[in-house]
């Protein structure tokens, strides 16, 4: 019994997985499109994304994942996302990746605005393109800074990724549920917590290392 | 022909007029330092010959070529860097990077200015440099495991690394302890006696008199007083540069 839950979980485990790392791969760059707009001395440009900002960081993930599922359904009729698992695997992916590039936009933002306005002015003086001030002077100085609070977003996001259940995205902790069900047992489920755990704490060790390899200058 | 000529230049800062006219000119390897009270519009003059903030009237000459005209149209960006290269800054809070080491510091933008010199040629001159600077054992740190005396060093190393017309100091010691101002001053003083062309914003008395060939005393926006250093210094003419200098010395 042992190993049918446990592989159970492992296949969950890799839907919560891909889950993850899609986000990221989409999330991180659109944080820093967002973030850019954010910033935009063009008013129709800074106001709306502004807005869709407040408005993601101030309703929950999970509900944002139901409009996103029925949404389009109840107000537009149409159901774009099929009755496929993949569809509510894309409209999850959809819902994680705009939540989570608010939350990075504000975070590179803040970054950004730390970077003292005399690392710029050197540059400039020193006949620096912008291109070259961003890539040779600001970046590196910006991820450090970022990289304590991206970990802690990331970290958040791997436990996250179980709200995809409320569309019936077929994550680890659904799979651990069902064999309250189907075999009465309720163990699989806690069980979920000893990968999330696991997963978690490799992400730890891989941001303590960056962390730790970017210590050289202060 | 003088290495500079400021012809009127006037700024605002919302409406608060900061710059009321400035004009002066200077010859090549003169030392001039800029004296006068805190808003006096010192530092903005500067940041407006190094085209960090544009005036908005004047003009601003650098042997006998016209770099900044507040008439005529913006520059193109690629134009603006050119036409900065002209001037070198040593900020007060020293601006180093701090990713890179004191001679990375030093070589990064003659890297990537692409002006015919090899990697190694530039690694040569930023190590003469900072010998010359009295960090040659020094090369390999961090800005953070150095002095805030050994940091503005560096820094007009990397300044003078991009080979400027004309060097801008803007308080070069007034971020540092007392302890570490000497350092810093002794270099800018053989700067001095090497001829190098440079501008120097201070409220080191004792210093700009001995160093400077011409002090140029400013007082809410204007040039009051400019001449001789030791002129300027020990026996100003005006009394409002007399009450400043007082109020130094006291």
């Amino acid at each position: 019994m042992f190993w049918t839950v446990t592989l159970s979980l492992i296949e969950g485990f890799l839907a919560t997985i891909k889950l993850f790392l899609l986000t990221l791969l989409f999330a991180l760059p659109l944080g820093l499109v967002i973030c850019q707009g954010s910033m935009s001395r063009i008013h129709i440009i800074r106001v709306p994304l502004k807005f869709l900002i407040w408005v993601i960081r101030g309703t929950p993930l999970m509900l944002q994942l139901l409009i996103i599922y029925y949404g389009p359904g109840i107000f537009l009729g149409i159901n774009i996302w099929g009755s496929s698992g993949n569809g509510r695997f894309t409209a999850a992916l959809i819902a994680f990746v705009i939540n989570y590039a608010c939350y990075f936009s504000e975070i590179y933002r803040g970054g950004i605005q730390s970077i003292p306005y005399g690392q710029y002015e050197a540059a400039q003086v020193l006949g620096m393109t912008r291109g070259q001030i961003f890539f040779k002077v600001i970046l590196l100085q910006l991820i450090k800074r970022i990289v304590p609070p991206i970990s802690n977003e990331v970290i958040t996001l791997v436990k996250d990724t179980s709200l995809a259940r409320v569309i019936a995205v077929y994550e680890i902790i659904w799979n651990g549920q069902t064999f309250i069900k189907s075999s009465g047992i309720i163990w699989p489920l806690f069980y979920t917590g000893a990968f999330y755990l696991l997963f978690s704490g490799l992400l730890t060790l891989l941001f303590n290392y960056i962390e730790e390899r970017l210590s050289y200058f202060k | 022909m003088p290495i500079l000529e400021v012809n009127n230049i006037k700024k605002k800062f919302e409406n608060t007029e900061i710059l009321k006219g400035i004009s002066f000119s200077m010859e090549e390897g003169q030392t001039i330092s800029i004296i006068g009270s805190s808003g006096s519009g010192k530092t903005t003059l500067l940041r407006c010959l190094n085209l960090l903030e544009r005036a908005d009237e004047g003009i601003i000459t650098v042997r006998g070529e016209k770099i900044f005209d507040a008439a005529d149209e913006l520059d193109s960006p690629e134009i603006l860097r050119e036409k900065r290269l002209h001037f070198g800054m040593v900020f007060q809070q020293f601006n180093l990077f701090p990713q890179y080491t004191a001679l990375g510091n030093v070589t990064l933008a003659p890297g990537l200015l692409n002006d015919g010199r090899s990697m190694a040629e530039i690694e040569k001159m930023g190590k003469e440099l900072l010998d010359q600077m009295g960090l040659s054992d020094r090369m390999n740190n961090y800005p953070h495991q150095l002095s805030g005396g050994q940091q503005q060093r560096v820094a007009i190393a990397r300044a003078l690394a991009m080979k400027p017309d004309i060097l801008c100091f803007d308080e070069p010691t007034s971020a540092l302890d007392p302890e570490l101002t000497g350092e810093v001053l002794r270099v800018i003083r053989e700067l001095a006696n090497k001829h190098m062309t440079m501008i120097i914003v201070t409220h080191e008395m004792a210093f700009a008199r001995d160093v400077a060939d011409e002090v140029i005393f400013m007082d809410e926006g204007i040039i009051l007083e400019k001449g001789p250093a030791k002129e300027v210094i020990t026996n100003p003419k005006q009394e409002r540069t007399k009450r400043f200098l007082q109020r130094m010395n006291s």
